[in-house]
């Protein structure tokens, strides 16, 4: 697609319902009051000039430029700052306008270097374009530009104050945009300057979380993406969907000469409403990295050199070892597992290679180990696995319960939304043993923090539920009309039990009754209550009975099927609900349909073909302990990395180690290709076609904007590998794969590319039903009928502290890096985090003699690494804290095999640990420094002569 | 920990959770049936005297049909 910049409307919509009439230059308008002149007359294509107004922050009025007259009043006001009343009459161009805005923009110019040829915005800069509109191309002031240094410090975009206009169009956005407030105004008149508000005055050094929202409201070169320097200006966008978090940004991927040069939050995108993070909008320079690998290669043994060879090659010796297997071992030797960081097309294509090819249901998914417990808990409560509402409720919300989430660092773009409804007024409980950010940023104050000890979410929310019950302050006519009263009244009888109070309960979890009982009333009756939540809810021994403890309060309270409320699981991945709607577990074909269901499997088995198993398969955890047992040898692997993500790695590898094929299907060498013997090389999501769906069940198009490096997207490398197996696939493009989702899939009946081409995105159920899609779910009534409330009992983990193990260790995640690191460590964002830190209570870290920066050992019953401390008292006293995004910390290596008790979700949160100072690596790093090392060596093809 | 010990533990996480339904056994007995593979299934069915009441009820119920 050519390059077409995005619309500026200069102000934002207004949300009225009220609509008004005016004419402006003659064109009858009518638009919702509250609407400024200036975006009537952009709607109606009548540009008028504007330098300080943008359509993504509110009207300031400062530049001038925007003036217009308005029959019957007096002066020429700002049509930014001016609203459409009914029957006004407007002129936007005039001799008298046309002046002022000349002499205005004269002496903007003024201050602004003229060198616009050598620019690196020359052709993508407003001031210059209307700069033009107005007829100036120099100035009779001079050149007064200020001889400013430039800010490079952020590694992806320069500040150069010398271009600068100040309009603060890039103060205003990071406040109402970000909600960081990173960025100020300094000084005043001739020497106001844009200001990170630091010592050294450097956006890296500085609150500036790199979103790209001040770089996006730039109407200059003042604020530049290095790439546009470097490259030049697009010439051609395509609009896609990101491949980080499960927020599901829609970009704009800007190219020139076929590179990307930029991604640009697309202003349209339902799930991210123009805005971005440093992930998706900067880090995508791993597609390019020089560590990539493309060609196939292969290798006997683990202990072997890498052989590259060629794709025909690859795929005839990965079937024929998978058929060698088959036949030794039996088909259940067999397994697989799909990657909610592929499309739904590439996962469908997975679990149906192993179902249909191997044989057998043991194909799992990674969200295995992230939200698998949501899948259960809200399946069995509401009757569907997945959130309730769409991303644009929570401009509805008036109470927002934050549990086990850390939005500004996992889903920095929705968190951005939160904040912006936070700071009109919305109320905030954090349930969380960590001071995450929005327990206290600028502007935004938790009401109620309670710092819970980790593992103790069930009894938690059971004592907000005794609150609740107790005091009478459930929603007793929403039960009555739509859950069953039965099973209501056998939870409110057991949630009432003094056993169930605050006060009883308070030894356990460590919260203080009274600030229990206080965030229970205000749950309970703060208007309209959603409950958001993410990995600290499921990866715990009762992340399945936390999900229906939650679902629990939702329907007690009467928070559900409406805008504003709802249960919202923030999924870790760009497509894990994605990955669960398109069957990739063990026990479910695609829209969570049990493989005993004979209906459901014989609609399979017509439409593909071959008989399939009727009982479940492995997990994941599950494969590995099978390996290990001699009865599982075989692999397939789709953009995972087991050993780093999934936790005690010495079990991890022990499992893979035993296997006799293990194939990795990846961008890298990650660790789990260590004990790989297949390697086939990935694409990015930059180089395929297909679809992901976010947390809010939003399905939504990725756009191939290169070809694959390695010459095969994803999903025809598994469609080779089954044809290869003998299985007679066919499919032309990932459009036919989802058509064949729809025609076997009740909730994606109405779904296909055209249809998703045509509405940009869809929220499933997308059927007879609802055509257009779901944005919110349980309107009517439960998908189930009535909802089911879940006796939900605390059942304290096996995983104890005690003398040698006296702290308990939680993980996470950081802002900058995404998961394994995969794909942010081979980017500039290492700036940022550059290796993984223990965070430890000051306390803590006293009684051990233990500083910040000192290198410490971290060692539990399944392990031990090394890393360095961070003393801080973000976490409480007897609580550590790190995250798992480098391979060197190897932060799995200490977390147990204690898991979920429903769905084997590991249980990440709860590891009893013990800290000492070290001196170095322990032993399992240093041996798997040179594994890793020896593991990866390759020998490459050599070109025939 | 062996996988017969994981297997062992899950069973018994299970029928933990399952002893405020109606029948914790044939609570527990269902979800095994419905979410573990029959290899798992046979290999727990041969060691229920590592479980707990519940589960031991539960795996007996299942190998019963």
């Amino acid at each position: 697609m050519t390059y077409q910049p995005q619309a500026d409307f200069g102000t934002p919509p207004s949300r009225s319902d009220e609509m008004v009439n005016c004419t402006i230059d003659g064109i009858a308008v009518t638009v919702p009051a509250g609407t400024s002149i200036l975006r009537a007359a952009a709607e109606q294509d009548v540009a008028i000039p504007k330098l300080c107004a943008t359509d993504s922050v509110k009207a300031f009025g400062s530049c001038r430029l925007c003036l217009v007259e308005i029959e019957g009043r007096r002066g020429t006001p700002a049509s930014c700052t001016t609203p459409v009343e009914a029957g006004m009459v407007i002129s936007t161009q005039s001799p008298n306008l046309s002046n002022l805005r000349r002499n205005v923009m004269e002496l903007y110019v003024s201050d602004h270097p003229l060198t616009c040829s050598t620019c690196g915005a020359d052709g993508d800069c407003e001031l210059q374009d209307q700069a033009a509109a107005v007829g100036v191309s120099a100035s009779r002031y001079g050149d007064k530009a200020l001889p400013l240094a430039k800010d490079s410090s952020n590694p992806y975009f320069d500040f150069d104050p010398a271009m600068c206009i100040v309009c603060s169009r890039c103060v205003r956005a990071c406040d109402e945009v970000q909600g960081t407030l990173a960025l100020t105004v300094q000084g005043r008149g001739w020497d106001s300057a844009i200001s990170a508000g630091t010592a050294s005055d450097s956006f890296l050094g500085s609150e500036c979380v790199s979103c790209g929202a001040c770089v996006q409201a730039c109407p200059t070169a003042s604020l530049i993406e290095k790439k546009v320097v470097e490259l030049g200006v697009p010439d051609t966008s395509t609009v896609t969907t990101c491949a980080y978090c499960g927020v599901g940004c829609t970009f704009r991927a800007e190219t020139r000469d076929g590179q990307v040069v930029r991604m640009v939050p697309e202003k349209n995108g339902k799930a991210n409403r123009g805005h971005s993070c440093v992930k998706g909008r900067f880090a995508w320079g791993y597609a390019q990295h020089q560590e990539r690998i493309l060609k196939p290669m292969i290798r006997k043994s683990i202990d072997d050199p890498w052989r590259e060879v060629e794709w025909d090659e690859a795929f005839a010796y990965t079937a024929a070892e998978l058929k060698r297997i088959s036949a030794t071992h039996g088909k259940h030797a067999l397994g697989g597992i799909t990657s909610s960081r592929c499309t739904n097309e590439e996962t469908f294509l997975v679990q149906k290679l192993v179902r249909a090819g191997f044989g057998n249901n043991n194909v799992d998914t990674c969200a295995r180990v992230c939200h698998s417990p949501t899948g259960y808990g809200l399946k069995t409560t509401f009757g569907t696995s997945a959130g309730t509402q769409d991303f644009d409720s929570v401009e509805d919300c008036d109470l927002m319960l934050v549990i086990g989430a850390n939005p500004t660092d996992g889903h920095p773009v929705f968190a951005s939304r939160m904040k912006r409804r936070l700071r009109e007024g919305a109320k905030l409980i954090v349930i969380d043993p960590r001071r995450i950010d929005m327990v206290h940023m600028p502007h935004i104050e938790a009401d109620h923090h309670l710092a819970l000890r980790p593992g103790t979410n069930v009894a938690v929310l059971t004592a907000m539920a005794h609150v609740i019950v107790t005091e009478g302050l459930a929603n007793e006519a929403f039960v009555r009309e739509r859950c069953d009263w039965d099973e209501y009244s056998h939870w409110a009888d057991f949630v009432a039990q003094d056993r169930n109070s605050p006060e009883f309960l308070q030894a356990v979890t460590n919260v203080p009754a009274p600030a229990l009982r206080e965030a229970a009333r205000a749950y309970a009756t703060g208007g309209n209550s959603a409950i958001y939540y993410g990995l600290g809810v499921t990866e715990h021994s009762q992340g399945s009975s936390t999900v229906m403890a939650i679902a629990n309060l939702a329907m007690a309270c009467g928070m559900i099927g409406r805008r504003g409320v709802g249960v919202n699981p923030l999924r870790g991945q760009n497509n894990v609900q994605g990955a669960c709607d398109m069957g990739s577990f063990p026990h479910e074909l695609s829209g969570y349909r049990h493989v005993s269901d004979g209906d459901t499997r014989r609609l399979f088995e017509a439409d593909w073909g071959v008989p399939l198993d009727p009982e479940p398969g492995l997990r994941i955890p599950n494969m590995l302990d099978a390996a290990t047992d001699g009865v599982f040898k075989a692999i397939y692997i789709q953009g995972e990395d087991i050993l780093q993500s999934d936790p005690n790695t010495v079990h991890v590898s022990a499992g893979l180690k035993a296997m006799e094929c293990v194939i990795v299907h990846d961008l890298f060498l990650n660790e789990t290709a260590n004990y790989a013997h297949i390697f086939l090389p990935g694409s990015t999501f930059l180089e395929k076609n297909g679809t992901f769906t976010n947390a809010e069940r939003r399905i939504q198009m990725v756009r191939k904007v290169m070809e694959p490096l390695n010459g095969l997207e994803d999903w025809e490398v598994t469609q080779r590998l089954a044809q290869e197996m003998g299985l007679n696939w066919s499919y032309a493009h990932p459009s036919e794969i989802m058509d064949e989702v729809a025609r076997l899939t009740p909730t994606f009946a109405g779904v296909s590319f055209a249809k998703l081409d045509q509405e940009g995105s869809l929220q499933w159920p997308v059927n007879a039903a609802a055509p257009e899609g779901s944005p919110i779910m349980h309107i009517d009534g439960f998908v189930r009928g009535k909802g089911k409330f879940v006796v939900t009992d605390y059942v304290p983990t096996d995983e104890k502290t005690g003398p040698r193990f006296p702290l308990l260790l939680t993980t996470g995640r950081i802002l900058s890096q995404y998961n394994v690191g995969a794909q942010t460590r081979r980017t500039e964002n290492v700036v940022w985090h550059q290796e993984d830190l223990l965070e430890i209570h000051p306390v803590d870290a006293e009684d051990r003699g233990i500083k910040t920066g000192d290198w410490i050992k971290l060692a539990s019953r399944a392990g031990e690494t090394t890393l360095r401390a961070t003393v801080t008292d973000r976490v409480a006293p007897g609580v550590v804290y790190t995250t798992f995004h480098h391979p060197a910390t190897q932060a799995n290596v200490v977390t147990t095999e204690f898991s979920d008790w429903a769905t084997n979700c590991p249980e990440y949160k709860v590891t009893a640990v013990q800290i000492t100072p070290s001196n170095g690596p322990t032993d399992w790093q240093e041996d798997y420094e040179a594994l890793s090392e020896r593991s990866r060596r390759i020998v490459h093809e050599v070109a025939a002569e | 920990m062996t996988s017969l010990e994981r297997l062992v533990l899950m069973a018994n996480q299970i029928a933990a959770n399952q002893m405020h339904e109606p029948d914790p056994i044939a609570a527990t007995a269902n979800h095994i049936h419905l979410f573990w593979d029959p290899r798992m299934k046979a290999q727990i069915c041969e060691h229920s005297d590592a479980l707990n009441a519940t589960a031991a009820a539960a795996v007996l119920q299942l190998a019963n049909g």
